[in-house]
């Protein structure tokens, strides 16, 4: 058997060590009757069978590299730098557990801490938790801990339908229409805009969620928005995707939100179908009791040398069971290693720079569709790297023609928003070449006639 | 010997990146929300190649050390696992790609959905969940679903033995139930004297960790379901200990309606340092129409995704951990049916085999045969070394220590699990280190109290670190 070491001897020596007969004997605890069931499973396959079995599936794909991806919403084809796979690899961080014995977790320890320190600085907030396990699920705890902040007093969460519509239906699905704790409003009317969401604040209201950039790719007009929600003692909770816009855009930190969270798979976690991703969760230093998940801080040793430790471990399962802040305990470490080498490698200027070339080669895309006859550039707002773009044909339709000439199109909009007919969310990041924006632009011409 | 963090390390107009350069006219920046500043750190390629392969050597990992974490699952993280994870063409693909594009991800996912319902015994099986607290919450909000469908809203109370792990009361909170522990019997069962009694049409159901975190296959198991079931509640099942069951028996044989999985315990995907892991439920004919969609479903020789009529709904954003996915499967493939048993043979051979090693030093905690681990006692009698103590001094001995201090229902808890990929020599090792720590504790327990002595910290202030939090770079 593969990575069994045991030999027939060894077997032997160990049974009788324990005083029985077999390998089956071990087992009388198990009622008779359902005791070693005969499984239906293929044979055991060896590694050469099996990698060849999986590069057949994998040629059923249409992976990266095999068309111009235009196609973002909440998962975006970005770069990813030579040092993220070969750091992020090394057995030593991927073979590790959770840092519970931090004399012999260091590493992983103080990896988290530099991820924290990026994370704050980059969102402008004051804590970062050690990750969260993606966008959606870190938008529902920051809804959960909006509601502890304020008690159970509120039970309002207030959210805008240009939030990404998978991380809504995740909402309710932690916080589901007939749930005792909380309920779900504000993106009813799938056209609100955020002063329509502004006037539902009340009360009654735990948090208004928002996200910026947009579903739609667009900059919200956040001035004075923190104030109105502070006015009404609630909270502000702001998606910041895609997190890479924050390269080039003032953080949510600095217009007065009160959580932070993000997708930050476009920080070196590359496409991977989905997942694994990672959930970025940041909060203001006075919340921080109240947060979800690992945090790791400085502390020192004996000596008074500087280390590394999990800490404020009251807030979780382990310690406090059902009073614990959330029930989240196996996170995503290792994507926020990719993350934290990411950010170190792309570093001030880097980040800045690929930020950058997310804009401009959007908003060129932007302006040479909105010359097509037929096309119309409907988003109205400044936008970062995706837009709205009304087609003169069903999208489906219009992608799968793209689709024939090795173009990957951009989401329909239609399905989540019905009021937005024939329109499609396009995403232009650096990995679109001037060549393939000009290839799809010639495509979609062709297309419409 | 500390590593500087980044910021120290820190130069400015130092860069490491590389980017192609702008092909298209530039546009003018949006006036107004331009950020100022951006804080990052300024190092060179090398500087953080250095700097994180430094970091890295200062963990002890499973390709490093032995490491018997209980209840954690440790085992030997296949090199063929990356590998099948960094095919291209399989992993590198949009999660909202139209389906005819994703035909070999979603056949893998498919076909990863039907060995865990085979390997389980269950009748479906949704992949989304991210980790197995997540898999918990879906669980006991697809039991809290199907009692409100059939109008039984007055079910709120959901039964946890003592000995849970923290997640179970945590997720069932989340999901607004009340929870109600358990005690456990001397030979570390469920007490079904309390449960018979605690049962009634209150009860949503009961989680159950079997084997539970005593490592002990749960004796009157059949019993317990029944008495849950009569009462109209689900059995929910913790499938952080399914390592030790793999082709030995199937928990929905057994008569839990819902499970989660741990792939990164049981089916071997690394822990990554805390994650990622992954988290699938498994579920019987009657939760099936709650299930988080989308799942993936097979109709003539296409896959297509789907969600069940009754779902609760999405727990994340698209599929799950897919990664993970890759790397599960390939490990079921590797093993097939007779590998898989010999996996739970294994570890439980190895876990008794170790526990026999063990128990004239430190007391166990249930004498019976066990399953995958085992609970001693690790205060030692007569002196004033605890568990910990221990565990830290078996760090000098080049092992990583086992899990501390729990189950909570164990006096100075060592949660001992070996898993059936060391051997026999490591196991006469570890047992003979913990043997000389014994020995120590009576003639030096200062050694003990002091260790760990060989690491790049020693023991940290950890009061220190709570009451001033320190939580990142302030430079």
């Amino acid at each position: 058997m593969p990575y069994i070491p045991h030999t027939d001897a060894d077997r032997r020596a160990m049974l009788e060590t324990i005083g029985l007969p077999s390998l089956e004997s071990l087992f009388e605890d198990v009622p008779t009757q359902c005791r070693f069931p005969r499984l239906n499973l293929p044979p055991a396959a060896s590694e050469m069978e099996i990698l060849d079995e999986l590069n057949g599936l994998a040629r059923k794909n249409r992976a990266v590299g095999q068309f111009a991806i235009f196609l973002g919403a909440g998962a975006y084809h970005h770069f990813v730098p030579s040092v993220v796979d070969h750091l992020a690899g090394r057995g030593e961080f991927a073979t590790s557990y959770t840092p519970y014995q931090p004399e012999v977790s260091q590493g992983t320890l103080q990896a988290m801490f530099e991820y924290q320190s990026m994370i704050v600085r980059l969102t402008g907030m004051e804590v970062a938790n050690a990750s969260h396990y993606d966008g959606a699920t870190a938008m529902a705890e920051a809804a959960l801990m909006a509601l502890s902040i304020t008690r159970g007093q509120r039970k309002k969460v207030l959210v805008s339908p240009t939030i990404h519509p998978q991380y809504r239906q995740t909402l309710r699905t932690y916080l589901p229409p007939d749930s005792d704790l909380a309920y779900v409003t504000g993106d009813e009317d799938p056209g609100a805009t955020l002063p329509d969401l502004v006037a539902q604040l009340d009360q009654e209201t735990a948090c208004l969620i928002i996200q910026n950039p947009n579903f739609f790719g667009e900059l919200e007009e956040v001035d004075g928005l923190a104030e109105h929600v502070h006015a009404h003692g609630a909270l502000l909770v702001v998606v910041s995707n895609p997190i890479i816009s924050l390269g080039l855009l003032k953080p949510p930190g600095d217009y007065g939100a009160d959580i932070v969270v993000a997708e930050g798979q476009p920080l070196g976690a590359g496409l991977n179908c989905g997942g694994p991703y990672l959930g970025i969760f940041t909060t203001r230093a006075e919340y921080v009791r109240r947060m979800p998940g690992r945090l790791v801080g400085e502390t020192t040793d004996r000596q008074g040398r500087r280390g590394y430790v999990l800490t404020l471990t009251p807030r979780e399962q382990h310690i406090r069971r059902e009073k614990a802040t959330s029930n989240i305990c196996t996170n995503q470490s290792l994507v926020a290693l990719r993350a934290a080498i990411y950010l170190a490698y792309m570093g001030k200027q880097g980040l800045r720079a690929v930020a950058e070339l997310c804009y401009h080669k959007a908003h060129y895309a932007a302006h040479q569709i909105a010359q097509l006859p037929g096309f119309a550039v409907t988003t109205a707002r400044p936008f970062f790297n995706e837009f709205r773009v009304r087609c003169p044909v069903p999208v489906p339709q219009l992608n799968r023609s793209l689709l024939e000439r090795g173009i990957l199109g951009g989401y329909d909009l239609e399905k989540d928003y019905p009021h937005l007919k024939q329109e499609m969310l396009l995403c232009v990041t650096e990995m679109n070449t001037r060549a393939q924006i000009d290839r799809l632009i010639a495509a979609l011409q062709e297309v419409s006639r | 010997m500390n590593e500087p963090l980044l910021f120290e390390l820190s130069t400015p107009g130092r860069t490491a990146f590389t980017l192609p350069s702008l092909d298209v006219p530039a546009a003018a920046l949006p006036e107004g929300y331009v950020r100022a500043d951006l804080p990052l750190p300024e190092v060179s390629e090398l500087e953080l190649v250095r700097h994180f392969t430094r970091l890295s050597q200062l963990n002890y990992c499973i390709d490093t050390n032995f490491y018997p974490l209980g209840s954690c699952t440790m085992k030997y993280n296949p090199k063929v696992n990356e590998k099948a994870a960094s095919i291209e063409g399989l992993t590198q693909v949009h999660p909202l790609q139209p389906e005819e594009t994703l035909q070999g991800s979603l056949e893998l996912m498919y076909r990863l959905q039907e060995a865990l319902k085979e390997i389980a015994g269950f009748a479906g099986v949704s992949l989304q969940p991210a980790a197995g607290a997540h898999g918990e919450l879906t669980g006991v909000l697809m039991m809290r679903a199907y009692h409100r469908s059939r109008g039984e809203t007055q079910r709120k109370k959901i039964l946890i033995p003592d000995s849970a792990h923290g997640t179970n009361p945590a997720s069932s909170a989340m999901a607004g139930l009340v929870v109600v522990q358990l005690p456990s019997d001397k030979r570390g069962n469920v007490d079904l004297a309390a449960l018979k009694q605690a049962c009634d049409d209150t009860v949503v159901g009961l989680m159950l960790t079997n084997p539970n975190t005593l490592g002990l296959f749960e004796e009157h198991v059949l019993e317990v379901c029944e008495t849950v079931h009569a009462c109209g509640g689900l059995m929910y099942g913790d499938g952080a200990n399914l390592n030790a069951l793999l082709g030995i028996a199937r928990p929905g044989d057994l008569g839990f309606d819902v499970m989660h999985f741990n792939l990164h315990k049981t089916f071997s995907t690394p822990h990554g340092g805390g994650g990622p892991g992954s988290g699938p439920v498994g579920v019987s004919e009657r939760l099936l129409p709650f299930l988080p969609g989308p799942i993936v479903v097979k109709e003539g020789d296409r896959f297509r995704l789907a969600v069940p009529d009754k779902s609760i709904g999405r727990v994340r954003a698209f599929f799950g951990n897919y990664g993970m996915f890759v790397r599960a499967y390939t490990y079921i493939r590797m093993h097939g049916p007779e590998g898989l048993r010999a996996v739970a043979e294994h570890a439980v051979l190895n876990a008794n085999y170790l526990k026999a090693l063990v128990a004239p030093h430190f007391p166990v905690a249930v004498e019976r045969t066990c399953m995958h681990e085992f609970v001693v006692h690790g205060d030692i009698s007569g002196t004033d070394v605890r568990a910990l103590d221990v565990a830290k001094r078996l760090i000098d001995y080049g092992f990583h220590p086992p899990t501390n201090y729990f189950p909570l229902i164990v006096r100075d808890a060592l949660m001992i699990e070996p898993t059936e990929t060391e051997s026999k020599q490591m196991l006469d090792a570890f047992a003979q280190a913990l043997a000389a720590i014994a020995a120590e504790a009576r003639t030096n327990p200062a050694l003990l109290h002091e260790a760990p002595h060989t690491t790049p910290v020693s023991r940290l202030d950890e009061v220190k670190a709570a009451r001033n939090p320190v939580l990142c770079y302030k430079g």
